[in-house]
């Protein structure tokens, strides 16, 4: 049989959920004897490659990268995992979405700065109107629950999938966990 | 004089069993050791089947009925597994998540809430309609408590334990459909109303984390419900 591979990717959470990932400590073993990691920000890769197996992805869809990003990855991936609340609910990055973008980055660039309070419009991508979980955007096969979800969980939801199984999710965390 | 009370047998689930005629599904259900999900019920307080979560089939009867306001009778054939209500039952804790802002990570009560809970307890790991996002207030002009409504689900316990057993009735639910909401007195700040006793009631009976006391850690912030059964035991005793 040969290897599955898997891919990580990073949208508007806080990295916690990759943390966990590596949490998994010497089951990371375990899984890469059965996987080989094609594209993560835990390896040095520029390029989402064609064809992803499993692919987690961490956060929620907050800019246009992530707009772009999150549909690429969708394409060249069979098995899309939300991984995480951010990606699952929206969750922390969506607290933002009941006052708008306006009143968001007024808050964080204007009102809060002394120093040339100005809104950055180079560099950083734009936000979206509204933090959304993945599935809103592109169709998710897997939803892994969890801020973040533990290292047990991500080991024996990826040791389903790996073995061609669905992992029975709502048995091993919940919201918030 | 005390009537005599009627006994009804009945099967739920294939498995035949009776309980008295004044009894609801729910409670059958329950002495029997048969789960059946609830949120807005609680042992104590007049059930009002709001949530919508403790629908059950009922044979040669089309519609789903809560159980929790339905009163046994003789030879009811009762459902509460079958996967249509499964279905329905996802959908009904799915709207709840959508209708308000649940961030579980932050959340005062994350870990002990009974919404929380009932999504694990229920299988459902994602909300499939799209969440609102509404813009809500939270108030703390109390000197003890604080009403987030970003966490509340309506299911109005608080409502009805401030005016059955408190005495009170601080409480009370203002507007319409999905922009109804909680509101203490005629919709002052709770810290200004004149009816509160603080006596904590509707904080403890909260199934989320709407309701919460100030100055206490998360991990310190279950909430005491063994109180409500034992007040109404207490004042049926007395009368
Ligand atoms: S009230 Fe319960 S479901 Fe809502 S955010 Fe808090 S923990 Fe989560
Ligand atoms: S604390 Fe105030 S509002 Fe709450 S139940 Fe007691 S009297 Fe009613
Ligand atoms: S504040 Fe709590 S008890 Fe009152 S209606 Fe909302 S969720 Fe229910
Ligand atoms: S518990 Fe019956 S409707 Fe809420």
């Amino acid at each position: 049989m040969s290897k599955k591979r898997i891919a990580t990717v990073w949208l508007d959470g806080c990295s916690g959920c990759h943390m966990s990932f590596l949490d998994m400590d010497e089951r990371l073993i375990e899984v890469f004897q059965q996987a080989d990691l094609v594209y993560s920000p835990l390896v040095d890769l520029k390029e989402f490659p064609e064809e992803v197996d499993i692919t987690l992805v961490e956060g929620a869809v907050s800019s246009e990268e992530d707009l772009h990003k999150i549909r690429m990855v969708r394409e060249r991936t069979k098995i899309l995992v939300a991984f995480g609340d951010c990606a699952v609910t929206g969750n922390v990055p969506s607290m933002r979405n009941p006052f708008g973008v306006n009143a968001v980055l007024q808050r964080a660039y204007l009102e809060n700065v002394t120093l040339h309070p100005q809104v950055p419009r180079e560099v950083i991508p734009a936000l979206i109107e509204k933090a959304r979980p993945v599935h809103e955007v592109v169709k998710v096969d897997v939803f892994i629950p969890g801020c973040p979800p533990s290292a047990e969980t991500i080991f024996l939801a990826l040791s389903d999938l790996l073995a061609d199984r669905m992992p029975d999710m709502a048995k091993l965390t919940r919201f918030g966990a | 004089m005390n009537q005599p009370v009627r006994v009804k047998t009945l099967k739920i689930d294939d498995r035949d069993v009776s309980g008295r005629e004044d009894e609801t599904i729910l409670e059958v259900a329950r002495q029997n050791g048969i789960f059946i999900p609830t949120l807005c019920n609680l042992e104590g307080l007049t059930p009002i089947g709001a949530c919508r979560l403790c629908l059950v089939e009922i044979k040669g009867v089309s519609r789903l009925l809560p159980a929790c306001v339905t009163r046994v009778e003789e030879g009811m054939e009762v459902y509460t597994q079958s996967e249509r209500l499964q279905k329905y039952r996802r959908m009904v804790l799915e709207l709840l998540f959508s209708e308000r802002n649940h961030i579980c990570s932050v959340c005062v009560v994350n870990g002990h809430c009974e919404l929380q809970n009932m999504a694990q307890i229920l299988g459902m790991t994602h909300v499939s309609v799209p969440y609102r996002f509404p813009r809500l207030p939270v108030d703390a002009s109390h000197e003890r408590f604080v009403v987030d409504h970003n966490r509340c689900i309506l299911c109005t316990r608080c409502v009805r334990v401030c005016d059955e057993i408190e005495g009170a009735h601080t409480w009370d639910v203002m507007g319409r459909g999905i922009d109804s909401r909680v509101i203490t007195d005629l919709s002052q700040p709770w810290g200004e109303s004149e009816t509160c006793t603080s006596c904590g009631k509707c904080v403890n009976v909260c199934p989320t984390g709407a309701l919460f006391e100030k100055g206490k850690p998360v991990s310190e912030r279950l909430k005491k419900r063994q109180f409500l059964p034992y007040l109404t035991m207490m004042r049926e005793e007395r009368r």
